[in-house]
């Protein structure tokens, strides 16, 4: 069994959310997260607040710091979760779930978790 | 209390206590003295207090006779007094002259060690059971055995192979080190969970037995919770858990020994006073950064208590089990949360995560099945109770799921 990173991506991460979707998405997440340890497939993750989120930088050989995954960069990952699969496409099936493609130009992207052996 | 009732009280308070003090003077080479010492002061009792009457403080009698016993023992058997009294651990000049500290902080410290020393992780967890039920809850070999549903052999032989493990590991009858008695306390509470469980969901047609053995658990970590040192938030998370679920004790079997569902239950004969105790430990239990699976559980256990329908008691329920599944999956957590989502979302959503479960052998997963098929497609709601039926192991169980076939 391979584990696989379900990464996901927000289209623009300034976009203000109501209080009340903010708890809809939590909660889908959620139970997301909680279907796929039922499953005892879930191995970790987390999610990415944009408190405190900053870009590294190099122009001119100089490390420019700026604030937030923002400004020129549209897309930002707003978290991941590693999950234990059979195969590639049972890591598949999982994103395809993943509420945070109910958001118009979001992205689930599935990476495998390269073996340490 | 008359004479019948005296002795199997004294028995199960008294055994243990003289067992650990005995234990930790000889050391754990020779558990089995301690253990021969204590019955055999019992016996006195029974032998003398027959003929002479109870004494005034029977505890007192068990202890001076105990002591007696064991200076006895120290005197006459020489080999005994050669090769291991001179390496006692208190520096008497002679064997018999030692002083056997029946103090109640002895007492309560050799009781806490022993419970450590049992509880070594070099010992099978099975046979951590045994040791705590034998020798820190004075159970005898009958009433393990009964409570395993197994017989006396196994059991004898589970607790010579778990004395053995405690020699040759060389386990030490002490407290761990300050930075170790984290990890160490993690198998304690892992044990001492088991010992409830199998009192909680035995199958043994015995209801005092099982009743005794959640009492035991439970005693087991007020022990732990009246120590400084191993008070610690899982610990009253733990026994916060137990207290909710001792509250369904009477509950959830009714006179013929079936199980009671939780949503079929009397609520009057909760019993509210260990619902308030659970309470009282689950804040208590609320400090610090760790959050156990103790913590978890406790928590879901909290919300069963509240009888009532509520999106909000579904809803709370359904996210500790995420939480829960994330840091230990298992099966039953899987099923429970899976019933509960059908509760907070729906039955179609619960269906689809079901069907997702793979957990073919179970039979409790096809009774969940069932359970959500039931109102939305009977056909296969009645197939798969009939699996579960057919996969189920007790008769307790079949007669359970027979009666949802029969009401469809």
């Amino acid at each position: 069994m391979d584990e696989f990173a379900l990464i996901m991506r927000h289209e623009d991460g300034k976009k203000v959310a109501s209080p009340e979707q903010i708890q809809a998405w939590m909660k889908q997440t959620m139970d997301w997260i909680g279907g796929i340890a039922a499953q005892n497939k879930f191995v970790s993750g987390t999610g990415l607040p944009f408190d405190d989120a900053w870009v590294i930088t190099t122009k001119n050989s100089k490390s420019i710091v700026t604030n937030g995954p923002f400004g020129e960069i549209k897309e930002t990952i707003g978290g991941f979760i590693i999950v234990k699969a059979d195969s590639v496409d049972e890591a598949v099936e999982f994103a395809k779930n993943c509420p945070v493609l109910q958001g118009e130009g979001n992205s689930m992207e599935v990476r495998k978790i390269a073996r340490k052996d | 209390m008359d004479n019948r009732e005296l002795i199997p009280h004294l028995f199960r308070t008294e055994f243990r206590k003289i067992t650990s003090v005995l234990c930790k003077i000889f050391g754990i080479d020779h558990i089995e003295i301690a253990e021969d010492i204590a019955s055999e002061t019992f016996l006195s009792a029974l032998e003398t207090w027959t003929f002479n009457g109870i004494p005034a403080n029977p505890t007192a009698w068990l202890y001076n006779v105990a002591k007696n016993k064991a200076k006895t023992y120290l005197q006459r058997n020489h080999v005994f007094k050669n090769k291991i009294a001179s390496q006692l651990k208190q520096s008497a000049t002679e064997a018999y002259e030692i002083e056997i500290d029946l103090s109640d902080k002895n007492i309560t410290d050799s009781q806490l060690q022993m419970l450590f020393a049992i509880c070594h992780p070099s010992i099978p967890k099975e046979a951590q059971v045994g040791l705590a039920l034998r020798i820190l809850c004075g159970f005898g070999i009958n009433e393990i055995a009964d409570a395993f549903l197994t017989n006396k052999e196994t059991i004898n032989k589970r607790l010579f192979r778990a004395r053995e493990k405690l020699r040759t590991e060389k386990v030490k009858i002490e407290f761990p080190g300050e930075t170790e008695i984290n990890k160490r306390l993690e198998t304690v509470l892992t044990t001492i969970y088991l010992l409830f469980s199998e009192g909680y969901y035995s199958e043994s047609q015995d209801t005092v037995l099982r009743t005794d053995l959640c009492v035991e658990a439970m005693r087991l970590t007020q022990l732990l919770i009246d120590n400084e040192q191993t008070n610690l938030p899982s610990v009253n998370a733990l026994l916060s858990l137990m207290c909710f679920h001792a509250s369904r004790f009477d509950a959830r079997k009714n006179e013929n020994g079936e199980i009671v569902l939780y949503q079929d239950q009397d609520e009057s004969l909760w019993n509210a006073e260990l619902i308030t105790k659970g309470m009282f430990y689950l804040h208590r239990a609320s400090y610090g950064n760790i959050l156990s699976t103790y913590h978890l559980e406790a928590s879901i256990a909290y919300w069963h208590t509240i009888k009532e329908d509520s999106h909000e008691k579904w809803e709370n329920i359904l996210q500790l089990y995420n939480q829960l599944l994330q840091v230990a999956y298992s099966p039953i957590a899987a099923l429970n949360r899976t019933y509960v989502l059908s509760k907070a979302n729906s039955k179609q959503e619960a269906i689809i995560e079901a069907e997702k479960l793979s957990l073919p052998d179970n039979h409790f997963y096809f009774t969940l099945l069932g359970e959500l098929y039931t109102g939305i497609d009977n056909n296969k709601a009645k197939q798969n109770f009939q699996k579960a039926l057919s996969l189920a192991k007790t008769q307790t169980d079949r007669n359970t799921i027979q009666k949802k076939i029969d009401t469809i």
